[in-house]
């Protein structure tokens, strides 16, 4: 980690936006250093005294947050250019002035909060989740050999925070490709032997507008990922398989 | 009558239970959560969750999970519930895998389990250090799927303000408010189930997620719903300091071999590694044989401030001791542990498969809660159920390791299968109640917002919540003194003045999170006064709350359960009997086998 305890100053940039209505602009601000400071910090103190670099009282700003250590996907946001979690951005590692956007492929809801409800559809309609007959006692689940769950627990620990449809060239107001985290919940479900039984429903989810035939292999995705998921491992495995159900399904018509 | 209508308040395990029980009943489920519910808090437990399924042929048994966890609460909690949620255990992680939880597991294909704190037998499942993550998540999903289905409604961030209660006092629905139009509404329903978690913010900094505040438990509260065993706070023993949260690192660390000690000369400056086993004190070892780093929470934690603070064994003069993990293959860290070491690496830029972890004790969780009943999830107000870490019922005075996540799920289901029970029987539904019930509560909650937005004063609410952060965690976490508990709760006092002059730096009708902050700042502000005053009044020692000068647990005076209510606007303690049916209460101590 670099030193640089001898920073007094934190220089921060904000991309203020009061509603989805309004335009953006910037805003400064200066902020007292402290050790192990993060982006969340910074905008915790800015909420404690809105006041710009250049004096002006301003409002304190928006942003989404929750568990302040990069699992539950909330905190998404530009930093510096870069999509990535604001949790985990510490000051002490980012080039000033810091540049705090909102993420461009969502809709904004003010300032560096945006709505991510287009991820939670997705998930929704390629049926991300093991159909169970019931919560009562059914006994235990399907036994599943150790190297199969070491493949499929790097996939479930997705936390939905959009980073990857943020890089993706695909995803844009054009086109309603479902992004890479959509494609690695499918792979995942279709790996569990009870949710093996409903592969097909959910790779005909995969396949149409939106769908896996969309991904143009930019690769941006698994590079942005805060969980080191092998993202395109899942795209090209659900590319494959999509592929095998469309002909198979041919062949049989 | 209509069909009756479900409301469930908060998105974590509990009310995802509760949720997916209502909508497997056939009623229509309205689910109401600050963040989208995939957000919630329950992704932050790690370590994993209990069953005493005996996979590791110890000879563990559920009644032998009942005793631990009894003798780990210290006898406060009520004994019939806990032996149900001991029972249906098993099940619950049947249930898990049957949806699709990634547990790690045995060669032959089996769930793993690990120890935990508090018992000797391998008890808990685990999903790598991600146990909550994946539990959530697959909860998440099959409420996804009811939702798909047209079961159930979200109202993902929507805020909870109260509840509606009509002239005879009965539940009738809740008033929220939008977190981005800022709009107050009502929603009429015949049974609503809170499940609005734990409370870590009125500490300041705590290893919980930003919504909880703990401000829902509050303003339910002082509608007269009771609040019971405040003052037991669980304060975690390992946790990595920092500025803006208290980020955990899971006792499944010491569950799979990882070992606390400081090294025995208090000023060696020798990097950890290069210190010799013997130069070492693992104290928890040697101090507790029997259990040794596994020890429940409020010991460990008390072990860890006793070699700060009096041994003065600290690392290098710091409130801080290691946690080790360097002895254990890399393979095993990686394969049972990645989720926390990761955690580690990011936030310190330190690789703690290498380097010794640098921890120290931080509030964690609250024992205390909600009063409900002995039976079925009910509170004192009729209509309102409560599940999860918001109510009190499952762990006494201190809560083991991952038996959180258990009686999540066990107290959501039992409050789902309830109230769906109740809203069955109710004589006159939703539909009966006068329209002006839901509009005089709308309007009080309209007052309240423009009170704030119009008031002209000096004081910033989130200086207010740091001081009160301040307070709390000085004097009502670890050692509690009867005369430092008497000034928290004036200074709590002077804060809820000083809050009347509260200024809102931001006057927007628009996504205006720091009304929104006000809004709970206020009821933290009560709900300390009921934790600071619960320990004032409890004059002994007993699990998590400790008093150097009342040493002793005193079961002739104290085997009660402290009982909130609040009544022309005053918090009133009363007590209540606990119920001992089944394991008669005996002396608690982990340095010899129990």
């Amino acid at each position: 980690m670099p030193n640089k305890n001898d920073k007094k100053e934190v220089l921060v940039k904000v991309k203020r936006q009061s509603s989805p209505k309004e335009s953006p602009h910037w805003e400064e601000f200066r902020l007292q250093w402290r050790p192990y400071m993060n982006v969340i910090i910074c905008l915790r103190d800015i909420s404690e005294n809105a006041v710009t670099s250049d004096g002006r009282p301003t409002t304190p700003v928006s942003y989404d947050s929750n568990c302040l250590e990069e699992v539950c996907g909330s905190c998404a946001m530009l930093i510096n250019g870069k999509a990535r979690m604001a949790c985990s951005a510490l000051v002490d590692q980012l080039e000033q002035p810091i540049r705090l956007a909102p993420m461009t492929k969502f809709p904004v809801v003010r300032d560096l909060s945006v709505d991510r409800q287009f991820m939670f559809e997705s998930l929704k309609r390629v049926k991300a989740w093991i159909p169970i007959d019931g919560t009562y006692d059914l006994g235990e689940g399907p036994r599943i050999a150790p190297e199969v769950q070491e493949k499929a627990y790097p996939l479930s620990r997705c936390i939905t925070c959009g980073n990857c449809l943020e890089v993706c060239p695909q995803v844009n107001e054009h086109n309603p490709f479902m992004g890479a985290a959509i494609f690695s919940q499918v792979r995942l479900f279709n790996m569990h032997p009870t949710g093996k039984m409903h592969a097909k429903e959910r790779l005909a989810a995969a396949m149409g507008n939106g769908g896996i035939e969309d991904c143009a292999n930019a690769q941006n995705c698994v590079v942005a990922c805060p969980k080191g998921i092998p993202l395109t491992e899942s795209l090209a495995e659900i590319n494959r398989e999509a592929w095998k159900q469309s002909l198979f399904g041919w062949l049989a018509g | 009558m209509k069909q009756p209508k479900i409301i469930v308040v908060g998105g974590g395990l509990a009310g995802l239970m509760a949720t997916i029980r209502v909508a497997e009943a056939g009623l229509p489920v309205d689910l109401f959560s600050i963040v989208p519910v995939k957000r919630s808090h329950s992704v932050c437990a790690q370590g994993g969750i209990n069953a005493a399924k005996n996979q590791k042929g110890e000879g563990d048994s559920t009644a032998k999970h009942f005793d631990d966890t009894i003798y780990g609460g210290d006898f406060l909690a009520n004994q019939p519930l806990v032996k149900r949620m001991c029972e249906a255990a098993p099940g619950i992680i049947d249930l898990l895998d049957r949806m699709g939880v990634m547990f790690n597991r045995t060669p032959e294909g089996l769930l793993d389990y690990r120890r935990f704190g508090g018992t000797l037998y391998h008890r808990t499942a685990f999903a790598g250090a991600t146990t909550g993550q994946q539990l959530l998540y697959a909860l998440d999903e099959q409420v996804r799927r009811h939702e798909s289905e047209g079961k159930v409604q979200k109202f993902e961030g929507a805020t909870f303000l109260s509840a509606v209660l009509d002239e005879s006092g009965v539940c009738r629905g809740i008033c929220s408010m939008d977190l981005r139009s800022m709009e107050v509404t009502t929603h009429a329903a015949d049974a609503v189930i809170v499940a609005t978690g734990g409370i870590g913010a009125i500490f300041g900094r705590s290893t919980n997620s930003v919504v909880c505040t703990g401000s829902a438990q509050s303003a339910l509260f002082q509608q007269g719903v009771d609040y019971a065993n405040g003052e037991f706070i669980q304060v975690h023993p390992t946790a990595i300091p920092g500025e803006d949260k208290l980020r955990l690192m899971s006792e499944s660390a010491r569950g799979e071999g990882g070992r606390v000690w400081v090294p025995r000369n208090p000023n060696d400056q020798r990097a950890p590694r290069t210190i010799p086993d013997g130069e070492r004190f693992y104290f928890l070892e040697e101090w507790y044989p029997k259990y040794g780093n596994l020890v429940p929470r409020d010991i460990a934690t008390r072990a860890i401030h006793r070699i700060v603070y009096q041994e003065r064994l600290g690392l290098h003069g710091k409130a801080a001791v290691y946690l080790d993990v360097t002895h254990i293959p890399r393979e095993t860290l990686d394969r049972k542990l990645e989720g926390i070491l990761e955690i580690y690496e990011k936030f310190l830029g330190i690789d703690p498969r290498v380097e010794p972890m640098q921890v120290f004790p931080a509030m964690h969780y609250t024992m205390g809660g909600i009063w409900i009943n002995g039976q079925d999830q009910a509170t004192s107000v009729p209509g309102i159920y409560a599940a999860g870490e918001c109510e009190y019922q499952y762990h006494g005075a201190n809560r083991l390791g991952a038996n959180s996540l258990v009686s999540c799920i066990f107290g959501g289901g039992l409050a789902g299968t309830a109230a769906v029970k109740y809203s069955a029987n109710l004589q006159t539904g939703r539909d009966a109640v006068s329209s002006a019930v839901f509009e005089v509560e709308k309007k009080r909650q309209k007052d309240k917002n423009q009170a704030l937005i119009s008031n002209q004063g000096s004081e910033n609410p989130i200086t207010i919540w740091r001081e009160l952060g301040d307070i709390m965690t000085e004097h009502v976490t670890v050692t509690r003194i009867n005369k430092n508990l008497e000034l928290a709760d004036s200074k709590i006092r002077d804060l809820q003045a000083r809050y009347h002059k509260i200024d809102m730096n931001d006057r927007t009708k628009w996504s205006n999170q720091t009304l929104n902050f006000a809004r709970e700042l206020e009821n933290m502000l009560i709900l300390a006064r009921v934790i600071t005053l619960g320990a004032l009044q409890r004059n002994e020692s007993r699990g998590a709350h400790y008093k150097p000068d009342f040493p002793e647990r005193d079961d002739a005076n104290w085997l009660k359960t402290t009982r909130a209510k609040f009544s022309d606007g005053e918090i009133v303690l009363t007590y209540e009997p606990v119920d001992i049916s089944q394991i008669p209460p005996r002396p608690r101590r982990y340095d010899a086998a129990k």
